[in-house]
């Protein structure tokens, strides 16, 4: 017999109140429950990246959580992140280096360093990259992925001014 | 991939978690972090029918720091762990350990004390906890009992845990002055588990070693405390010679079965763990000797 269980969750500013299996991993709810196909699947294991998404703020694997223990929580996934015609300083970084090809993991990359960002004004260049090797791209080599998010720090440090 | 059904709950006390575990037992695992046991749920290599979520008991939160000891309880995060200033300066070998552990996106979540139960022969933790005799504190519907780290590991991903036991704390001594402690692994990328890898801390009297502490990681299928390379580190000065010629004791230690696998053949892992503990003992030492300088 599948049991269900209550999940109130705010996802993006809005709350959202649902009944899931507790097999239902977090991305899929964010995917396939309430539509944000912005989060993406490449792992499921919890090494490439491109589930990212910010809980509370900060940026976790929603491939290893359940949706369920996301009861009460606030989640910012790609899609509350900028818009197309007012893109976050990462955003615009991403789009000014030339720092993706085929997009798959650019929305991970995008919330993992927004995350750091806001919770680090000014993290050191090993503290990006130990952020950014928590993400893998297979089209561009990374090169302009530093580069954006070089430029991203110094932007949001700029923005502090 | 996704994983199978199982049953879910989420106990709001310790008492009511290791009921849980006392009811449902060999079907049942702990969920913490879930940053090593999610995986193996997704890729169907672990298919507990009952998921004990114990993130949402308060207390298993907390730090707590007193004279000589640190206690970390169950869902402390490694992230949360790593950037606490005042377990750096008490457990300098936890945070030089910390860094290596996955990256920070898996620190937001996973768990000092998870990593520990879980014990991923590979993992940076339980080498910690062995070189500096830590004690778990093991809970069950039984009443709860103290493991040290010496009988805590015991093989892949198997502890000295019971079935129906939860590991609620893990106690870490205090580091006393004048030591330096330090981490070193080898991996293809930063964040991998480590091929080979050395947890070291030394603590220095007057230019001599007073208490050398070193463990390796994946040179068997638990943690390693190399007994000979301390005993060759005590009551010394630390010179390039001594560092070298106790980092060739290294391979000399009982019980080392390193793994021979994809990642790496075991006569590899063998001939870059002097290596790794050269520079692991150097590291330390500096510290340590930086510490008695007041630098």
């Amino acid at each position: 017999m599948a049991e269900v269980h209550k999940l109130s969750i705010t996802v993006n500013g809005e709350k959202f109140e649902h009944w899931v299996p507790a097999r239902l991993l977090l991305s899929d709810f964010l995917r396939d429950t309430i539509g944000l196909t912005g989060t993406h699947l490449g792992c499921e294991q919890g090494v490439c990246g491109s589930c990212t998404v910010l809980l509370g703020g900060e940026a976790i694997r929603s491939c290893l959580m359940f949706a369920v223990q996301a009861d009460g929580a606030e989640v910012t996934t790609i899609e509350g992140l900028g818009e197309p015609s007012q893109p976050n300083a990462v955003q615009r970084a991403m789009h000014d280096a030339h720092a993706l090809q085929c997009g798959f993991c650019t929305a991970g990359i995008v919330v993992g360093l927004t995350g750091l960002l806001q919770n680090c004004a000014h993290p050191s260049s090993e503290e990006v990259l130990d952020t950014l090797g928590g993400h893998l791209c297979r089209c561009t080599g990374y090169v302009n992925i530093r580069k954006a998010a070089a430029a991203a720090v110094a932007s949001y440090a700029a923005e502090e001014e | 991939m996704k994983p199978p059904r199982f049953d879910y709950f989420a106990p709001a006390s310790a008492q009511e978690a290791v009921s849980l575990l006392a009811e449902h037992s060999d079907e049942a695992r702990v969920l913490a972090g879930g940053q090593s046991l999610v995986p193996l749920m997704n890729m169907r290599l672990a298919r507990p029918s009952v998921l004990v979520d114990i993130n949402r008991i308060p207390g298993f939160g907390l730090v707590g720091l007193d004279d000589g000891q640190v206690t970390l309880g169950a869902t402390v995060r490694q992230g949360a762990a790593l950037a606490d200033s005042e377990l750096a300066r008490r457990v300098p070998l936890m945070t030089a350990a910390l860094r290596h552990v996955g990256h920070p996106q898996n620190r937001a979540r996973g768990t000092v004390v998870g990593s520990l139960a879980h014990h991923d022969p590979a993992a940076e933790l339980p080498a910690v906890a062995l070189a500096l005799d830590a004690e778990v504190t093991a809970a069950s519907a039984r009443g709860t009992r103290p493991i040290p780290a010496g009988e805590f590991f015991v093989a892949y991903y198997t502890t000295a845990l019971e079935p129906d036991e939860l590991a609620t704390h893990v106690r870490f001594p205090v580091a006393a002055p004048n030591t330096g402690a330090a981490f070193e692994e080898f991996c293809r990328r930063t964040g991998d588990f480590a091929l080979v890898g050395v947890a070291a801390q030394l603590t220095v009297d007057d230019g001599h070693v007073r208490d050398a502490r070193l463990a390796f990681v994946a040179m068997a299928d638990h943690p390693i405390r190399a007994r000979k390379t301390e005993a060759a580190l005590t009551g010394k000065a630390i010179t390039p010679q001594t560092v070298t010629e106790a980092a060739r004791l290294t391979v000399e230690e009982d019980g080392l079965e390193p793994a021979d696998d994809i990642h790496a053949p075991a006569d590899f892992r063998l001939s870059v763990l002097p290596v790794i503990a050269e520079r692991a003992i150097s590291l330390a030492w500096s510290r340590a000797t930086a510490q008695e300088d007041g630098r």
